[in-house]
Parts: structure tokens; sequence; C-alpha cells
């Protein structure tokens, strides 16, 4: 904005007061003093989402602060972050803010497919064309696209011991998290105990039913799927495992076993995959998954 | 999930024998769709035997059949049978660990006493099972504050002292009932060291003297004094030092001493004067008692109840030796149990990076080589730091290279690790060494160097193992 445009508004706004345009000169000094005075730092806002919850405790004056501190890091809980009247403190709503944009992205990204080639997978999606389309028809994430299906009866290897895949689910951002971890602890652990494994994939759009048709289409006795968990405000990178014996399109829901809360915070994804290869060992010795099976 | 499992606890001390049978309950605290975290939720004394008078041979010797005899009536007036109890402790305490045939009675109770009931025994241990027998661990934890017990037994007392629940420190010193044993109005048997003790302050006496009980208590009021002294709340006198068992080391001064709790033989007559004959035990326990409870130092810090007293060690060895392993491990249950697995610890500096660690096994392994060859051992570190697959493979790959020595010999490979990787640890281990060695790599465990480990075989339907770490057995 030039000098000549500044000294209008001034004028415009001074006489809309009632004050005398003779004062505009001065107002005029004033504002272009100010506006040159002003200066763009090259600094940095402090990261809030880089705080550990589980050891922020913000109460003023604490009756036993200690102790609540204490009990407190068992759980990353919003809890013990004081208060200004009845409202949040600045940070706890930032950090709040930025768990649930944290959440939305998880959700709403898709998973990178650079991600996907350099863990060595390759892609099928089920019938949904968009993520909108995903979020709105459950029923369209549980089957696969005919191209989908195609492939996997081209590329996958028939009657493994095993089938293992990972789907975005409803979040992206858990498989990023996980995966790397994930995968390959399970496909270790599976090895050591010399169970053989299949051609591991990615399905895009996924919901865990989905599982059941590709269980048939592969002729597997046990199948695993690691899918996002829908993500909540304290973590948007939660995976669970889903596994099935021998599932088939129509079965009962309770016939799947579940591992939830695979994260960095929660069971640690390297951990949980050797975990997972022990279940599915059983689920292979008991030939019976889900509420069938006794761990 | 919920399992009972039994646990035996036996004490042979300096004057008493006794016997405990405890029911550990173990339960899954984590929700059915998570990783399974089993604990140890509670502990439950469900027997308790008499109190005997630990039956020796001769002043040096336990009698052993003696011993066997008490262990095999108390197990059938509990109803128990060997194959029932799961896990558990033998300790030798006090002076009865001085005797020549300590070790070999240890050996032979804790095989006839179950499959996984082990062997300990040590001032450290004895002090920190003492300690948390008598509550002082939960009292310090649930208050807040630095608690200190002293058990004062026959012939040592061993103190452990706990700050919010954690324990701090313990030592161990000559000072006990019945380091002075009188019968019929005679001294029948004075502990040199606190005969120096009294000589240093004047008072003259000896075995054969006649029992007076106002200068016996003068001699009990210097022992207390002493007691004070190795709480810091006051200053060590010049016999301060030489009072400390195996000239073990002082207590640590920080943190400051709160509270106090007593257990042992002596300390029922600390908590309450014991009318009558002051020798009707045959040694000086109900004046030392006395003394402790008017010595104007240790009068100064609180004083709590204590959940034992004369069997706060039984309880501590029966309910509290016993640890669980963390859930999501890997081992080969043939295996099962191992005992008394010296540990070689890598400490978190060398634990840094992999070439610190590897310089560190291998620096430590030659030191279980006796005689050039390797005995057993538990390879142990914190492990806190490498949690990716990657980095876990990094370490497998590195405890190999370093520790090549335990892969070509006919034991195990056992790895103990503090943070939740053991699975994932294992795993990698298995797969490298190509099925070929057998590996147990657990998780969930804290240790020290110049600890041993004791691993039970698996409960809770085979998820977790049952755990028991010792200090340096014998450090005399």
């Amino acid at each position: 904005m030039n000098e000549k445009d500044l000294r209008a508004i001034i004028e415009q706004v001074l006489s809309e007061l009632g004050t005398s345009a003779a004062a505009a000169p001065a107002a005029v000094q004033a504002v272009s003093q100010a506006v040159q005075s002003s200066r763009v730092e090259d600094g940095e806002l402090p990261d809030v989402t880089a705080i550990d919850i589980r050891t922020q405790y913000l109460v003023e004056n604490p009756e036993h602060g200690e102790e609540y501190a204490e009990l407190k890091y068992n759980a990353p809980c919003r809890l013990g972050i004081g208060r200004a009247g009845a409202r949040y403190l600045t940070l706890p709503q930032l950090e709040f803010r930025a768990a649930h944009s944290a959440a939305q992205d998880a959700v709403f990204n898709d998973v990178d497919e650079a991600f996907v080639e350099k863990m060595g997978l390759w892609t099928v999606q089920t019938q949904c064309e968009s993520k909108d389309v995903y979020l709105t028809r459950p029923d369209l994430g549980r089957k696969l696209s005919p191209e989908g299906v195609e492939t996997i009866k081209a590329k996958c290897k028939k009657n493994p011991t095993v089938q293992i895949y990972v789907s975005d689910g409803l979040s992206s951002a858990s498989v990023a998290a996980n995966i790397g971890d994930l995968l390959p602890a399970i496909l270790q652990g599976l090895e050591s105990y010399r169970i053989d494994v299949g051609t591991p994939f990615f399905v895009k759009y996924g919901r865990v039913g989905v599982m059941d048709e590709i269980s048939e289409l592969t002729g597997a006795d046990v199948t695993c799927t690691l899918i996002g968990e829908r993500p909540g405000l304290i973590t948007a990178e939660s995976m669970s495992a889903y596994i099935a014996y021998k599932a088939t399109v129509g079965m009962p829901e309770a016939r799947r076993t579940v591992v939830s809360n695979i994260h960095r915070s929660g069971t640690i994804p390297a951990e949980a995959g050797a975990h997972i290869a022990e279940i599915i060992k059983i689920m292979l010795e008991k030939k019976a998954s889900g509420t069938d099976l006794k761990l | 999930m919920h399992e009972v499992i039994l646990s035996a606890g036996i004490d042979i001390g300096t004057s008493t024998t006794q016997l405990i049978f405890s029911r550990l309950t173990l339960e899954n605290r984590a929700v059915s769709y998570m990783a399974p975290q089993i604990d140890i939720v509670d502990k439950e004394v469900i027997y308790r035997s008499p109190i005997y008078f630990t039956p020796l041979k001769s002043p040096t010797e336990i009698d052993a059949e003696a011993v066997k005899d008490i262990v095999r009536r108390e197990y059938a007036a509990g109803g128990m049978k060997p194959e029932d109890i799961q896990t558990g402790a033998v300790i030798i305490t006090g002076e009865t660990a001085r005797k020549q045939n300590a070790n070999e009675v240890l050996a032979a109770l804790s095989d006839m006493a179950g499959d996984f009931v082990v062997a300990t025994a040590g001032p450290d241990l004895e002090s920190v099972l003492s300690a948390r027998g008598a509550g002082a661990d939960a009292l310090s934890k649930q208050r807040r504050i630095p608690v200190a017990n002293l058990d004062v037994g026959g012939g040592t007392s061993n103190i452990a002292l706990y700050d919010t629940g954690a324990l701090r420190s313990t030592c161990c010193l000559d000072i006990g009932g019945r380091l002075i044993k009188v019968a019929d109005g005679r001294l029948t048997y004075v502990y040199p060291k606190i005969q120096a003790l009294a000589n240093r302050h004047g008072i003259q006496i000896s075995a054969g003297n006649r029992a007076d009980p106002e200068v016996l208590y003068q001699v009990c009021r210097l022992m207390a004094a002493q007691l004070a002294q190795a709480l810091h709340l006051t200053q060590p006198d010049g016999e301060h030092k030489g009072l400390y068992t195996n000239s073990g080391k002082m207590l640590a001064d920080q943190p400051r001493v709160k509270a106090v709790t007593f257990s042992g033989g002596v300390a029922d007559c600390v908590y309450q004067d014991q009318p009558g004959d002051v020798f009707r035990y045959g040694d000086i326990g109900v004046l030392l008692g006395r003394a402790i409870r008017e010595d104007p130092d240790l009068s100064r810090v609180e004083r709590c109840p204590a959940l034992e007293t004369i069997r706060a060690t039984v309880v501590g060895a029966g309910t509290h030796a016993t640890d669980v392993s963390g859930s999501t491990i890997r081992y080969d249950a043939n295996l099962l149990p191992v005992k008394n697995v010296p540990i070689l610890k890598v400490s978190a500096e060398d634990e840094a990076s992999l070439e610190t660690l590897k310089a560190s096994i291998a620096y430590q392994l030659p030191l279980h080589m006796p005689e050039g060859k390797i005995e057993q051992i538990a390879i142990a570190f914190a492990g806190e730091k490498r949690t990716s697959f990657v980095e876990v493979q990094a370490l497998a790959a590195a405890i190999i290279e370093s520790a090549k020595e335990v892969i070509d010999s006919r034991f195990p490979l056992i790895v103990v690790v503090e943070n939740d990787v053991g699975k994932v640890l294992g795993n990698a281990l298995n797969v490298m060494l190509k099925h070929e060695k057998p590996v147990i790599c657990i998780d969930g465990v804290h240790t020290a160097n110049g600890d041993y480990i004791d691993i039970g075989e698996p409960v809770a339907g085979g998820q977790v193992l049952p755990v028991v770490i010792k200090t340096l057995v014998f450090n005399s």
C-alpha cells in the first residue's frame, strides 16, 4: 500500500469519527512509522505436538502434585492440565487442536505410494473410488474391485499357510509409522517358527471385512490384516492386527482375533510383530481363531 | 486370565528356622484385545510353620538332617508336596550363613523343597527380603518418605532403606540378640566383637560371668547406639566401622531416614516391653529390644508397625523373592528351569553404541571362564534405545558376534532385557543362529552386575516365566 492510499483511508476514518482532517498528517506519520518498525522474525514456535502429555502437569499450587504426576505418567490422558476459569489453558488447547488435526489428517490423507513400494508391496483397491466413498460406504470397503481380484489371483502365492496384507483403514499415518517395524517382525517371527507365508500386498480404502474375500481368494489357512485404527486424540498412529483362521465371507465377526494399540507409545511395533507371529502359530496349532481360540 | 501359583519360603537363621507357604495370584492386566501384561496382583501367606530353633551339630556345623526333617514335617503339616510348589526361595541368614556346610544345606533344601525353590544367601538379599516382608517398601511408597527396616535377629541386624518404594541402600551389622547367651544365671557365650565394644566402654564381660541384667542392659544400649549410627542419626564413633558384617559398607547417608520399622526376633521386644524374666530366651534379646526402644536417637524418627516381625525374612523369601518376566518373550521350555546363573551386565554407557556393547561383552566373558571354559551366563542390558526392527537386528548380530564362546558352548544363550523387546530380539537371535542354538530371551527384568538369576518353568499359559534375582551368593 502506498502513502497515498494510506492517507485516503486515514482521512476517511477520521471523518467517520467526526474528527477534523487537520489531524490527518500526524496520524499518517504515526501509522507509517508503526508499519515500518514491524519486523518479520525468523524464529520458530515450539512444536506443541512434541510434548509428551504423560509428563505434562500444569496444575498450580497442587496439594499432591508429585503423586499426581507419577500416576499420570502411566497413561497419556488429558488430566492435571490446569484451567483458566472454566476453560483450557492456551497450551493444552493448542495441543488438543493439534491432536485433532493429526487425527483428521490420518483419516483423509492417502498412504504415500513410494512408501508402499519401499516396503516391497503392491496395491489393490476395494470398490471405493475415493476417500469420500470409503468413508460413506463401509460395505464397498469390504469388497475388492474386479481388477483387485484379478491382480491377487495373478500375483499371490496360492494356498499359503499365512496370508498377510496391509491396509490403510482409518489411519494412513498408522501405516507409515508402524509397518516398517511390524511387518518384518511378523515375517521373522513366522520364519523362526518355520511357518510359510504368502505374498504380502497393500489394500487401499480397506475395511477389516475385506480380509474374508482375500482369505477365500488366496486359500490361506490364516489371514492377517494390519490396518490403521480410527485415530483418537492420544495418537493418530495406532494400528491393529485382525487375524482369522480360514476366514470366509459372511462369517461371524467373533471369529477374528485382534491385537490393537500397536504404536510407539503402546505395544511397540517390533515386539507386537513377534507377538502376532506367535498368535498365528497357536492359531494354526489349534485350528481356531477369535472367541473359539483361548490364548 | 487368573492363575494362582504356590510359593515356599524357608529361612534358616542364626537362631530360628521357619517355613511359610504363600499363594501368588497372576493376572493379565491388559484388556483382551491388547498384548498381554501379566503381573503378580496378590500375595497371600497361607501357612506359617511354628518357629524352630535352628538345629546345629556343632558351633560350626548345621545339622542338615534335622533341618530336612523340619522341612519334611512342615510340608506334611501344610498339606503340600514339593511338586505342588512352583516357586520360592530358601535363605540362609545371619551367622548360619557362615557355617562350614551352609552351601550344601542350602543346595539340598532347595532341591527337596520344589523344582524351582531357589537357594539364596547374602546379607544384602537378607536385608531386602526382610524389609519387604516387614512392609517397609510399601510404607515408604504409601507415605512417600524414606523408611528403613531394621531386621534385628540373633546374629545380625540387616538394614534396608527404601524411598518412595524404591530400594536405596542396604547394610548389615554384627548386632543381634544371641550374640550374648545366658544359661542358669551365667553368660555362656559372648561374641568377640560385642565383648570388645563393651570393653572399650569400660564394661568387662566374658563367658562364665554372672548374668547381671543392669550390666547387660548397658551393653545393649551401646549396641542400640550403633544402630542409630548406622542410620546416620548420630556420628559414627571409632568402633562403628568394625561392626559391619564381612567388612561391609555403611548405609548411604542420603536420603535421610524419616521412619523405621523393626523385624526379626528382637522386633517384638522393641515394639512392646516384655515383662517377666529378661533371660527367658537364654539370650539378651529382650534387653536389646528394650534398649532400642529407649534409645533417644532412634526415637527421633517415627517408629511404624511392621507387617511381619519375627517372620519378616521368611515371608519375604516366600512371597517377595519371585517376580515374573515380561509377557512377550522367547524361550524353549525344555531348557527350564535354570538356576544360579550369573549376570553379565552391559552398563548403560556401554550400551550407547554397538561397538562398546560388543567390547563390554567380550571383555567380561573371560571372567565367567574360570578354567578357560565358559559357564552358563545370562547377558543383560536395558535395551531402552533400540526398539525398531532394524536396530533389534543389529543388536542381535552384535550379541552373536561378541558372545561367540556362549554360542559355541553347550549352554543356551540367555539374554535378559529390561525394555519390552524380548520376543522380537529372541526371534532375531533364533533366525540368525539358523534355529540351531537354544535361546532364552526375556524382558521386564532389572538386574545389576554381580546378580544371579533363576528362571522357572512357564506359568500363566506359558506367557511368563517366574524369575528370582539374587545378589551375590555368600558375598564373604
